[in-house]
Order: structure tokens, then C-alpha cells, then sequence
């Protein structure tokens, strides 16, 4: 039950990006097309869980144990950056397609604040491993239902006879903040 | 022999007389019962709410237009007139004219002309508007004037009622409901629902029968398809059945469910709206139970008394999605393989 109210909160109410307003960059950047956003969404989705394990995990047994807990934030960055790394070289190999689509962003991954955010926050909140893991897990499947409809308000805004001040980026933090209002709808959601 | 000029023009050549103006004065003309309840009921205070959300709506719409150096009177084909009589609808009757101004400028200029206006905006532009104001402003939001017929408003779904000196406020029923279930429950007449005259809530919400008189002139006259009301309805229906099934004293009943709130108004007259919901009609039936189901959500678990404004702009999110995935294949072509969605979706 708490596990589910922890998904809950992780994916809607407090989504990364409509509710803590982190990864706007992904979020304009790869919102162009939907194949991207869904492969974006994907890398994320690996690199979260994968990154919160590893950070959660050194935190616990070599930062609290030698009292090191202020290096925390620069041994994260350093950590989920060797992580974009190795699963850029591991998609460059096993999928060139997916590697090609996301090109430039899967980089910057390393500097996608979600990331980085999820890491400290399951580490501030006092999480256990596996509440750790759902909250990642689940987080980064938000970060991927705000990505993916955004996508799809944005291929279709292409057609849209916008006035020429308010194409690209413009109109697309305004559908960014409509969005976000209609997901302030479950804010103090709580099943039971 | 003289010279003879013809039209040339693209399929389809049949056309049943019907245009932007006509649709939107139909859905203007089928909310008007509503309207007259609500003015017998609040008094001509929900008139002046209606009224001016509607002028200033088309005023914006207009200005607009000249601003962005396009034709003015397109403000004038119904579209923007029905955006603002739906968002004065959807506000309690004695709001203050300066949040009625924000109210007419979100819905207009930030949720549509910013898009290219009529047929552009991804998000319904009544809801975005009232939404907005409901998280901007939720005190005014949430102040429901009693309606002049209810006598004894104390003993009225057992609730605190705040006397001020010229208005009696009280909460929704799905306030009531929310705050202390078991205390509001019996004080809650279907009649007072169905009717509407006695029940506090937004102008246009309140009486059930009026908004399906609507309704069913809406239905006839095809303006609207069953599709997304009836998905939104029965899922409803089931959610607040199967809850009510497993705990009858925290959850009211299905029917209570179905007639109170704004329910009727956002099922039939906003998640209908032509722009923002999805054209093929197993994706509106997609849309509407995931109105339905988020409507419920919020309604029996969530922070807010009231989901459905939230659920149909959740849901217009959804639309070009669902538009997408949900193409129906056409009679007598074979069922198209993988690679079809990303095709008929238009891989621009």
C-alpha cells in the first residue's frame, strides 16, 4: 500500500517535470517527434533506476560510514555521468537506430537535473532500497507520460496556424503550463 | 454561346448546410435552459457572470484578431461566444468582475489565439480558463452563493454555512460529501439534484434535468455523438457503484455520483468539444472512460471535491495520441501491420 501511494506520488502528483519542473530540457528538447520522445523516455527510464541503484547504494556504503555525506552532490554528478557514458556505448552497439534518433540528447542525459534530482531526493527523503527503486522507477514512468503527451501536442501544433510570435518554444512552455495546471488536479491524492 | 463558370471543389459535394456558426449556436442555444435555471435560482447575479464572461470572451477574441492583423469578424462566428457563456457557466454565481476579466483573457488569448485560434488550441479553452482561475483565485472559486429558494440552508447537508452580510455561501454537495460523508449523505435529495433550484454549485451545473434537455437537442440534431458522454457516464457509474458496493458509509452511490457536480455540463458540453477530442470513435470512447475514470479518481481519493474539469484537460492531452493510435481501417482493406499507426498518423 505505501509502495503503491509512493508510485502514485512519484508518477502524478509530484511528476518530475509538470509538478518539480525538472528536465525541462529533454522536455522541449525531444518533444519535437514522438519516436524520439518514446526513445528519450526509454534511456531515461534505464538511466534513473540505474543511477538512483548506484548513488543510493555508494551513499549507504562508503559516504555515511566515512561521514563524507557533504561530497554528495559532486559524487553523484560524477557517477551518473561515467553511467550516460557506458549506456551510450552500450546502445551505440546495440542499437545504432535508437543511437541515431536520440544523438545530441542522449548525452545530456548527464546533465538531465531529473536524474541528478531523483538520486538526492530518494537519499533526502530517507528511502529504503526498494522504496528507492519505486520512486526512481516510477518517476522516470511520469517523466515519460509527460513527455510522450507532450510529443503529441507538439506534432500537432506543426499544423497550427500559430501567429508568428508564439511558434516553437513559446507555445510550447504555454501547452507545458496548461498541462501542468491540469496535473495540479491530483495534487493531495491519497487511495484509500 | 455564353461563358459558364464552374466551382471547382474537392469531395465531398453533399453537404448538409452545416458550418461553424450553426454548430456553435446550437451548443449556445442548448446550454440556455441551463442559464435560465441558474438565473431563477442565483438570481440575475449568475446573469451578470454570464453576460459579461460571454461579451468579454467575443471583445478578447476580436481584439485579438486585429492585434494578429486577421479578419475581426471571425469573432463573431458563435466559437468564441460559447467558449465564454461555458466559462461563465462553470463559475459561481457573485464572482467579482476583475477575476471574470483574467478568467475571459486565459481562455481566450492564452488558450486559443496563442495556438492560431478556433481548431488550433490543444486544450479546451472554458476549462483551461476555469482551472486557471480555480488554482489562481481558490477562495472565489470555491464561494457557492445559496440559491434564493432553499429556506433552511443550516439543516442542508449538515454543513457549516457562513453568514456574511449580503450572501449566504454553503458548499457543493460533493463538498459535503467529501468533508464528512456519513453527516451530508442522508440531507442529499436526488430532487434537489435533478431539479436544481435548491442545490448550491456553479451556475451551470446545478440542474441536471435542464443540461440534458440540452443534451438530448444535441443529440438530435447530431451536433454531438454518443461516443464520449456515455463512455464518461457509465464509467462513472461503475466506479462509484463498485465503491459505494465496498463501503457504502464513505462513498456515496453511484446515482448521487452521476447528478451532482458538473458531471452533466463537462460530459456533454466541454469534453465534446470538436477541437480538443479525438475523431475516431473507439478513441472517444478511450477519451470518455478516461474522463470518467479520472473524474472518479479525483472525486473520491484526490484534494479537489470535483475531478471532471481536470480529467477533460488530462484528457485533451491524450486527444492527439489517441488520434493516432486509434485510425480505424477502412471497410474491406486488410488489417494493416505494425508499421500502420506511425503511417495514418502522418509520420511528418
Amino acid at each position: 500500500m505505501e509502495l503503491l501511494l509512493l508510485a502514485i506520488n512519484a508518477m502524478l502528483i509530484g511528476n518530475l517535470i509538470l509538478s518539480k519542473f525538472l528536465g525541462i530540457c529533454p522536455f522541449l528538447g525531444v518533444s519535437r517527434r514522438l519516436s524520439t520522445a518514446l526513445g528519450m523516455s526509454m534511456a531515461v527510464l534505464f538511466v534513473m533506476v540505474l543511477a538512483s541503484t548506484v548513488t543510493w547504494t555508494l551513499f549507504y556504503t562508503l559516504l555515511k560510514p566515512l561521514h563524507l555525506e557533504y561530497l554528495r552532490t559532486i559524487l553523484f554528478i560524477l557517477v551518473i555521468a561515467s553511467l550516460v557514458q557506458l549506456v551510450e556505448m552500450v546502445m551505440q552497439k546495440l542499437s545504432p537506430a535508437l543511437y541515431e534518433a536520440l544523438g545530441i540528447y542522449l548525452p545530456l542525459i548527464t546533465t538531465n537535473c531529473a536524474i541528478l534530482g531523483v538520486a538526492i531526493d530518494s537519499i533526502e527523503k530517507g528511502y529504503g532500497f526498494l522504496p528507492m527503486i519505486v520512486y526512481s522507477f516510477f518517476g522516470a514512468c511520469g517523466f515519460a507520460l509527460a513527455l510522450l503527451l507532450f510529443a503529441g501536442i507538439r506534432e500537432r501544433l506543426e499544423t497550427a496556424d500559430m501567429p508568428k510570435s508564439f511558434q516553437g518554444a513559446a507555445s510550447s512552455l504555454i501547452v507545458a503550463g496548461i498541462l501542468s495546471l491540469a496535473f495540479m488536479g491530483f495534487s493531495g491524492l491519497v487511495p484509500g | 454561346m455564353e461563358p459558364r463558370s464552374f466551382t471547382v471543389s474537392y469531395a465531398p459535394h453533399v453537404h448538409d448546410g452545416s458550418s461553424t456558426r450553426r454548430i456553435m449556436w446550437s451548443v449556445f442555444g442548448a446550454l440556455v435552459p441551463a442559464a435560465a435555471v441558474a438565473v431563477y435560482a442565483f438570481g440575475l447575479d449568475a446573469l451578470r457572470v454570464m453576460l459579461l464572461s460571454t461579451i468579454l470572451c467575443v471583445a478578447m477574441e476580436g481584439v485579438a484578431l486585429l492585434i494578429m492583423r486577421r479578419d475581426p469578424a471571425a469573432c463573431l462566428d458563435g466559437s468564441a461566444a460559447l467558449t465564454g457563456f461555458l466559462l461563465g457557466l462553470t463559475l459561481p454565481a457573485g464572482l467579482s468582475n476583475g477575476i471574470i476579466v483574467v478568467g475571459a483573457f486565459v481562455a481566450v488569448i492564452v488558450a486559443k489565439q496563442v495556438f492560431g485560434g478556433l481548431g488550433h488550441n490543444p486544450f479546451n479553452p472554458a476549462l483551461t480558463s476555469r482551472v486557471f482561475l480555480l488554482i489562481a483565485f481558490p477562495k472565489q472559486l470555491t464561494t457557492w452563493p445559496v440559491p434564493r429558494g432553499l429556506e433552511d440552508i443550516k439543516e442542508y447537508m449538515g454543513l457549516a454555512v457562513t453568514r456574511t452580510t449580503d450572501a449566504v455561501t454553503s458548499a457543493t454537495p460533493l463538498a459535503a460529501i467529501k468533508e464528512h460523508a456519513q453527516r451530508a449523505m442522508p440531507n442529499i435529495q436526488l430532487n434537489d439534484l435533478f431539479f436544481g433550484v435548491h442545490t448550491p454549485g456553479s451556475i451551470g451545473e446545478i440542474s441536471a434535468l435542464a443540461l440534458l434537455l440540452g443534451a438530448a437537442f444535441l443529440l438530435y440534431r447530431r451536433i454531438i455523438t454518443w461516443h464520449v458522454p456515455v463512455a464518461t457516464l457509465a464509467t462513472v457509474a461503475v466506479l462509484g457503484g463498485l465503491t459505494h458496493l465496498a463501503n457504502p458509509a464513505k462513498y456515496a452511490d453511484p446515482v448521487f455520483h452521476l447528478f451532482a457536480g458538473g458531471l452533466f455540463i463537462g460530459a456533454f458540453f466541454m469534453a465534446t468539444d470538436y477541437v480538443t477530442a479525438p475523431v475516431w470513435p473507439l478513441g472517444k470512447i478511450i477519451y470518455g472512460v478516461g474522463i470518467g475514470l479520472l473524474t472518479m479518481v479525483i472525486r473520491l481519493w484526490g484534494g479537489y471535491p470535483e475531478g471532471i474539469s481536470f480529467a477533460i484537460l488530462l484528457m485533451n492531452a491524450a486527444t492527439p495520441l489517441l488520434d493516432r493510435y486509434t485510425v480505424p481501417t477502412p471497410f474491406g482493406s486488410r488489417k494493416p501491420d505494425k508499421a500502420a499507426p506511425g503511417q495514418a498518423g502522418g509520420e511528418s
